[in-house]
């Protein structure tokens, strides 16, 4: 861009990856370019990620950290040794928390209430389980208070769904309210209906060691990550194969459709929510049994955004979504250890997360520009860019 | 944007040169090149992909040609964006309306503008300003969802034209409006031409073209194939000039059309007439009886009041209408998409009031919307699935919930060769066809496997003159294999040309009536109707 006349730069070379607008373009779509789509899908999900990581380690450049020395800690207590069976355990319920968000989400509702459901699904397991372990078996405790924090959780859907499909109110501000409402309900039931008597620190009994979800063989990974692979595989299959998942897709292109089509929306409103809330009550009753055994108040691993650029870069596939989440995973495995041994704060993950988040949306402005043959640059920008070149240049003419 | 003084021969012009863009597959504008003058209302006519859609984005800034330039009064310029394109003065009105429902008039109106505040008082002013221009009458603080489609266009017009303008681009403005209405908006251009603007005007009827327009260019298949200048358009007849953009429209398929009397007839420019040789169907059984209907709703355009009609086998019955009287909510309380509060609706004598849509299409209640892009179909599903749209979870297509892709397309090619859609595979998403397939895709669906009655809301708004045809003719098949029609429309051709009765909707009540005879007064006594309702309207 070194002449004065930057806009005329020609879309050339691009033109080839133009979706087609409007009806002049009905004889387009073939294999080729479904491949490059696919090929285009799978580097628009990656680039963000790789520019957030290039920024992140400026940022720690900046602070005076070494990012190689930072990224290779993360590498190193996230993945090498056993470090990999940690990563495993903490993508159990991130899995299963982004599945519940995908379900929701492909239906264009937006249930933010994660994090009230999650521990009020949690704390139902962690409240009950040792008096019914003791009182029946494990195996019983499993599958009881499972069904248990997954109907909670569900439960906790209710009232927002309820407004949304009956009276349209903006479900992101209902879950959200029911959100932070669950999580002050969570605290109190520890406080003064789960407390352990035999610790002064407000927190629950604890599960005896004995008595977690047991390991997959071979591993310190409880199975807990099978049942949310196997719920990934599931829902990948309803969502791409069955009825359901079609009148699911009909539902969330455009509701005026899905009228159309005679797809009810209030129950398919109240389905959604409830099963994005079943999952992540799933998600907690794993967590709480495979992993922690206990909780305390003030505890909340907000799992839903840490996750949440990962269900968008995985355009919404359940199975698509695995990799990131491992990725994530394995980033935040090792990046807590890596943060406390450099000293940098472990909130530096939630800015990494949140990087790839506006690189994410810079990526689609970019595809989105590109896919209209349009110029990469908006025009506000070229302008400003235009107007010191032009005065320059009119000045050398002089 | 004003040009430099010392470019003044040039002035008053936005000339387009060796335009040429190119998508994977097909040449939309192939080396096109037109001169588009202040105080002219420039033609282009062609079929549906022929190009219009697409030299309208290059102009309006949605894309951008590979190569060739445009000069505006002789200045070469780039428009990058729709915002360049709105700074250079050229507005335009697209086909779909681009109005926010649920905000009034005037805020719709505002929200192009910039600015932290926004400025209420000068922005009333200025609609006064331009309704006083256009000649309409527009109340500002009415929800858009409200406007009949005719007022929806003056806004939308005065929202193109809302920072100043030079040019004004009408997209197949006239499609949707009634006679009444493509009459007011003639008005309305030769104000503004008048006033001295540029105006760009899209359409496929001929009769439009000669009268309303200054000068005609002809497009077909991304090409420049014809021109007609201002002084040659003087010196023709209408007679002459149809037949000569008749030629340059469909060239060599003119002699597939068979003679130039059915090609303008395909091109509108002939006076409809009621088909002849029409059978009598009154001594048939009733199949649609409609029973003091009235909806729950809250907007006119979607709320009917005490509806009684009865329709027999084989009967085409048109509902003739101002815009936005209540046929969609007709059309809604039939498909069963509109609760009603009271009154019944019976289908061969069982009683379907109460039933839903899927229950409805079961027993062949079928509904071919008018909003084919949104409610019709699912742009980014499959032409395959959206054929099926109305049948997911049924066998054999789906088994136990599961998808049985083969059948799904083996029905999907089956509807294809049958309604001779034009799609590269069923697999290709529907939203990339042309307006003509994507309405045949919903004919297909809606048409076959034990349809009754079907009622079709504005079946060929926008378009091409072949479709249109084609629609009518899959329309009269079904009527003659014993099926009803409720045809919804506001093409009082098209409802004369089809129907054996027509009745005359108005603030969501039929107000009356009329046998379509074949009798030279038919047009006459539905626009009484329509008149007398408008006048109802005015209190």
């Amino acid at each position: 861009m070194t002449t004065t006349d930057t806009s005329t730069e020609s879309p050339d070379g691009i033109t080839t990856e133009i979706t087609p607008l409007e009806d002049e373009a009905e004889l387009v779509t073939s294999r080729s370019s479904s491949g490059r789509r696919a090929i285009d899908i799978v580097v628009r999900s990656i680039v963000p990620i790789v520019l957030a990581l290039i920024v992140a380690a400026l940022i720690l450049l900046a602070l005076g950290k070494n990012p190689l020395q930072f990224y290779g800690a993360i590498i190193e207590n996230g993945l090498v040794g056993q470090n990999w069976e940690n990563s495993l355990v903490m993508m159990t319920p991130l899995l299963l928390v982004a599945i519940g968000l995908i379900v929701v989400f492909r239906g264009q509702l937006w249930n933010l209430g994660y994090d009230g459901q999650f521990l009020l699904g949690g704390v139902v397991v962690a409240g009950l389980a040792p008096q019914l372990i003791a009182a029946t078996s494990p195996g019983i405790a499993y599958l009881v208070l499972t069904l248990a924090a997954i109907a909670v959780a569900a439960a906790w859907t209710i009232i927002p769904a309820w407004l949304k499909a009956f009276f349209g109110t903006n479900e992101i501000i209902t879950t959200i309210v029911m959100s932070t409402i669950g999580v002050g309900l969570t605290n109190i039931l520890i406080e003064y209906v789960f407390q352990n008597p035999a610790v002064r620190t407000p927190q629950s009994r604890a599960i005896d060691p004995g008595d977690m979800l047991p390991y997959i063989p071979g591993t310190q990974v409880p199975i807990g990550l099978i049942v949310a692979l196997l719920v990934a595989v599931i829902f990948q299959f309803v969502l791409s194969r069955t009825s359901f998942g079609l009148r699911l897709d009909v539902f969330g292109s455009s509701a005026k459709a899905a009228r159309h089509v005679g797809i009810n929306s209030r129950t398919m409103t109240i389905v959604l929510f409830l099963i994005s809330g079943g999952l992540i009550g799933l998600a907690a009753s794993m967590d709480i049994f495979g992993q922690w055994g206990y909780m305390r108040t003030n505890w909340n691993p907000s799992y839903g955004n840490a996750i949440m650029p990962f269900v968008f870069l995985a355009r919404l596939s359940p199975v698509g979504a695995i990799p990131f989440i491992a990725f994530y995973s394995v980033f935040a495995t090792g990046g807590t250890i890596a943060a406390q041994e450099s000293g940098v704060s472990v909130d530096f993950l939630q800015i990494v997360v949140a990087l790839i988040l506006v690189f994410m949306t810079v990526t689609e402005y970019v595809g989105t520009k590109r896919d209209l043959g349009q110029s990469y640059l908006p025009d506000e920008l070229k302008d400003a860019m235009r107007k010191p070149l032009n005065a320059l240049t009119g000045r050398m003419r002089k | 944007m004003s040009a430099s003084p010392t470019l003044a021969p040039a002035a008053g012009v936005i000339s387009l040169s060796g335009i040429t863009k190119a998508f994977p597959g097909v040449i939309a504008n192939d080396d096109i090149s037109l001169d588009i003058l202040n105080g002219q209302v420039h033609c282009l006519l062609g079929e549906n992909g022929a190009g219009k859609s697409t030299l309208i984005s290059i102009l309006a800034g949605m894309q951008f040609p590979d190569s060739g330039s445009i000069a505006i009064d002789g200045v070469p310029v780039t428009i990058g964006s729709p915002k360049a394109a709105m700074k250079f003065g050229i507005g335009v009105v697209h086909q779909h309306s681009t109005l926010v429902p649920s905000l009034t008039v005037l805020e719709n109106l505002m929200l192009g503008e910039g600015g932290l505040m926004l400025k209420e008082k000068r922005a009333a002013s200025r609609l006064e300003e331009l309704s006083g221009l256009l000649g309409a009458s527009i109340d500002p603080n009415i929800l858009a969802s409200d406007l009949a489609l005719g007022q929806q266009q003056q806004v939308e017009i005065a929202k193109a034209m809302w920072t100043g303008s030079r040019l004004l681009i009408l997209d197949e403005p006239t499609s949707m409006l009634t006679p009444s209405a493509i009459e007011s908006l003639g008005e309305s251009m030769s104000r503004l031409k008048a006033e001295g603007l540029g105006i760009v005007f899209i359409t496929h009827k001929l009769r439009e073209a000669y009268t309303m327009g200054d000068c005609v260019t002809v497009l077909r298949g991304g090409r420049k194939v014809g021109e007609l200048t201002p002084e040659r358009m003087k010196s023709l007849t209408e007679a002459e000039a149809q037949a000569e953009i008749l030629r340059a429209m469909f060239g060599d398929d003119l002699a597939a059309a068979g003679s130039i009397e059915s090609a303008a007839e395909l091109a509108g420019a002939t006076e409809a007439a009621p088909e002849a040789s029409r059978v009598d169907v009154t001594g048939r059984p009733v199949r649609l009886q409609v029973a003091g209907v009235t909806s729950v709703g809250k907007s006119m355009d979607v709320s009917v009041t005490d509806i009684s009609f009865s329709i027999h086998e084989g009967e085409i019955f048109g509902i003739a209408g101002i815009d936005g009287h209540g046929q969609a909510g007709l059309a809604e309380v039939l498909s069963g998409q509109r609760a009603i509060a009271s009154g019944t609706i019976s289908l061969e004598g069982a009683d379907i009031t109460r039933l839903g849509v899927r229950s409805r299409q079961e027993k062949g209640v079928r509904y071919v919307t008018d909003d084919r892009l949104h409610e019709g179909t699912v742009g980014n599903l499959s032409v395959a699935i959206n054929l099926l749209l109305k049948r997911i979870g049924m066998a054999p297509f789906w088994r136990f919930g599961q998808i049985n892709k083969t059948a799904v397309n083996d029905e999907a090619k089956r509807l294809i060769t049958q309604y001779t859609i034009r799609t590269p595979s069923p697999s290709t998403r529907v939203g990339t066809l042309s307006g003509g397939n994507i309405q045949k895709v919903l004919l297909a669906r809606e048409l076959g496997h034990g349809a009754r009655v079907v009622v079709v809301n504005k079946p060929t708004y926008g378009l091409d003159l072949k479709s249109v045809r084609l629609v009518h003719d899959l329309l009269r098949a079904f009527a003659a294999d014993g099926g009803c029609v409720v045809l919804i429309s506001t093409e009082l051709d098209e409802l004369i040309e089809l129907s054996d009765r027509i009745g005359v909707i108005s603030r969501g009540s039929i107000v009356g009536t009329v046998q379509n005879d074949g009798g030279p007064d038919v047009a006459e006594r539905v626009g009484h109707y329509m008149i007398g309702g408008r006048a109802h309207d005015n209190d």
